[in-house]
């Protein structure tokens, strides 16, 4: 019998045709990657702009009437934001520099609105509606199900605002923001109306500390229903 | 961005996907041999030679007599093709039901004391007075012109093996739509193998050998309970060569239990594990050809990234769920189509997840061109569905097991 051959060029071109379907897919990844990040920094140049341009018409009608001042001039893509952000975390992993440095800027944006939502507020003699929540990716195994609580309550209230910032974030306008609040390093915390609440807080927890959102779930209710007996 | 596991993964990944570039490539380099191997065939040959069928069987008593029977209906001159029975010492009502065979011309009945089923094959290899030979497992029926597709292939002097397509007997149940998939990408790999010079397994049932085989290398060996690995084994090193008649059939019962089906696989991988071992000398050896160079070790590797691919996603899927679970007990279930809006954002980019979609496609276009080959159709249907949806929760538990007592030298049974 004769000994068996092969046929090294068929070894040689499968070998080359799978790298390049791996290199196409590499590069194919790297694209969709770097367009996911543009996106999210689109995103963030356009509440940055937002907050901008909110500031600007504060300053401008500083003397104006409250009702060309409702929150509806903040902007609505903070969420839409954190969402992305923290899809893309999850997916480059939370020591990605670009993730960090998104993150860092997030966070700022976040500190900047709440300071604006704070001052039309309080020229408008309306409680602000927000919360604070502070958050750690390590050693935390009730920031995920407080995570869940707050998206849930940010989808039934999109009149609340919700600001998340990791506790371990090294920016300093966030080490100021826990300092001057005082945050221990018990999490998750959460701050509403000045007062800290530690550890897990469900949906009935929170809307007993913001008794507001009852007034606006009944509003809700109420619009609802004027909506649908329009209709008829 | 990548951790071990990613890395691993990715490394298989490729891997797998140079194997399939490889078979694909096989294929079109053939595609039109097929044709042409099957209209030499069907010019059929002169003179049709002498061939015995060895039908090993232990405890059958239900089953023994549909496939001598089916023996008998083969479309093959009578007085060229002998059944020899051989009842390895059952202890049921056997050799009492293949007594009403007893005067046919050409049935023969033996039996001998119980000793497993290569005993029983060697037991009918002594006795041989034809050139020819093959075996039927008393659970498989042949199709009547299985024969008339294998002969043909032995005008060629060197062919010293040719096996056949197996297929599933009336598959119903999710668990045999499953397997049929399963049979159906054999037939197409097998086919590949074929082409290569590397077929690895001549299956128990229906595959003829010249009996020089055995005259030259020996009988069948016990072999881990998987003598039809060994026997391919043995005679690819010694580059004995091994046709594939695709269009042979040969029906086998599937196991009726998914007990019955772990317990069969795990045979099949134990043995291979086994027998790969005891034949790794001829793992990356260039006299070995192509079985040496790739199908073995792509064979062996793929014991170990089936599992392992599977482990990881299973846990991936565990973990997710327990997610669902914890937000589902905190928030409560609330499903607001409303709120959703598709977002190619939130589509998975990463590497992974494009090449595992790469492969699937690849792996598809494989069984359509297996159903094509062995069915002469090309559709996608439920049982394509059942294939990609479980095999991969159930194939990582007889691998793994298998693994496990091949690691362990813990023996497998046949039933």
């Amino acid at each position: 019998m004769e000994p068996k051959k092969i046929n090294s060029k068929k070894y040689l071109y499968s070998f080359l045709i799978t790298v390049i379907i791996f290199s196409t897919a590499i590069f194919l990844s790297n694209y969709f990657g770097q367009k996911k990040l543009d996106e999210i920094r689109n995103i963030q140049d356009k509440i940055s702009i937002d907050i901008l341009s909110s500031e600007t018409q504060f300053s401008l009608l500083e003397e104006s009437l409250c009702k060309d001042l409702g929150t509806g001039t903040l902007s609505t893509e903070l969420a839409n934001l954190e969402n992305k952000l923290a899809y893309t975390e999850n997916e480059r992993g939370v020591n990605d520099p670009e993730v960090q440095t998104l993150k860092q800027y997030y966070s700022l944006l976040e500190i900047k609105d709440y300071l604006l939502m704070n001052k039309i507020s309080d020229k408008c003699k309306k409680t602000p509606l927000s919360i604070i929540y502070f958050y750690s990716n390590n050693d935390c195994g009730d920031c995920e199900k407080e995570g869940y609580v707050l998206t849930r309550l940010r989808e039934t209230y999109p009149e609340l605002r919700i600001y998340s910032f990791d506790y371990n974030l090294n920016i300093s306008a966030v080490k100021t923001l826990i300092s001057i609040n005082k945050v221990e390093n018990k999490l998750p915390a959460l701050i509403i109306k000045d007062k800290i609440y530690y550890g897990f807080q469900s949906i009935e927890d929170l809307e007993k500390a913001v008794p507001e959102l009852q007034i606006l779930k009944e509003a809700q209710n109420a619009s609802s229903t004027t909506a649908t007996s329009t209709k008829k | 961005m990548f951790d071990t596991t990613n890395i691993i993964t990715c490394a298989f990944l490729f891997i797998s996907l140079n194997f399939e570039v490889f078979l694909l490539i096989t294929y079109f380099e053939n595609r039109l041999e097929i044709k042409k191997e099957e209209n030499f065939v069907a010019l059929g040959i002169k003179k049709y030679p002498a061939v015995t069928i060895i039908v090993p069987c232990w405890n059958e008593q239900f089953t023994v007599s549909k496939t001598i029977h089916s023996l008998l209906s083969l479309d093959y001159p009578k007085n060229k093709l002998k059944i020899m029975v051989v009842n390895d010492g059952s202890t049921d009502g056997t050799w009492e039901v293949v007594q009403k065979f007893k005067n046919n011309p050409q049935v023969e009945l033996h039996k001998k004391e119980n000793g497993g089923k290569y005993t029983a094959l060697n037991y009918g290899l002594s006795k041989l007075s034809t050139d020819l030979v093959g075996c039927l497992d008393a659970d498989s029926y042949v199709h009547k012109d299985a024969l008339r597709q294998i002969i043909p292939y032995f005008q060629d002097k060197e062919i010293m093996a040719v096996a056949p397509s197996i297929k599933l007997w009336k598959p119903k149940t999710i668990l045999e739509l499953l397997q049929k998939v399963e049979y159906g990408f054999g037939i197409f790999t097998r086919k590949m193998f074929h082409y290569m010079q590397a077929v690895y397994i001549t299956p128990g049932p229906f595959s003829i050998f010249r009996k020089e085989v055995f005259e030259k290398l020996g009988p069948y060996r016990h072999a881990h309970n998987t003598e039809d690995i060994e026997i391919a084994l043995r005679m690819q090193k010694n580059n004995y060569k091994i046709a594939h008649a695709h269009n042979a059939l040969v029906y086998t019962v599937p196991p009726k239990t998914i007990r019955k089906l772990l317990k069969q696989r795990i045979r099949w991988s134990h043995g291979f594990i086994k027998n790969a071992t005891d034949y790794r000398y001829m793992f990356f050896k260039k006299q070995y050809g192509n079985l040496g160079m790739i199908i073995l070790p792509m064979a062996s590797i793929s014991v170990v990234s089936v599992l392992f691919v599977s482990v990881v996603s299973i846990f991936n899927m565990l973990k997710s769920m327990i997610n669902e679970f914890i937000k589902i007990q905190t928030v409560g279930f609330n499903l607001n189509w409303s709120s959703f809006n598709f977002d190619w954002f939130y589509i998975n980019t990463e590497i992974i997840a494009i090449i595992g979609i790469i492969i699937a496609i690849g792996t598809i276009t494989m069984i359509l061109m297996s159903k094509r080959m062995s069915e002469g159709k090309f559709d996608i249907g439920m049982d394509l569905v059942y294939y990609l949806a479980l095999y991969m929760f159930i194939a990582p538990l007889w691998i793994g097991k298998a693994a496990y007592n091949a690691i362990f030298s813990i023996k497998t049974s046949w039933r």
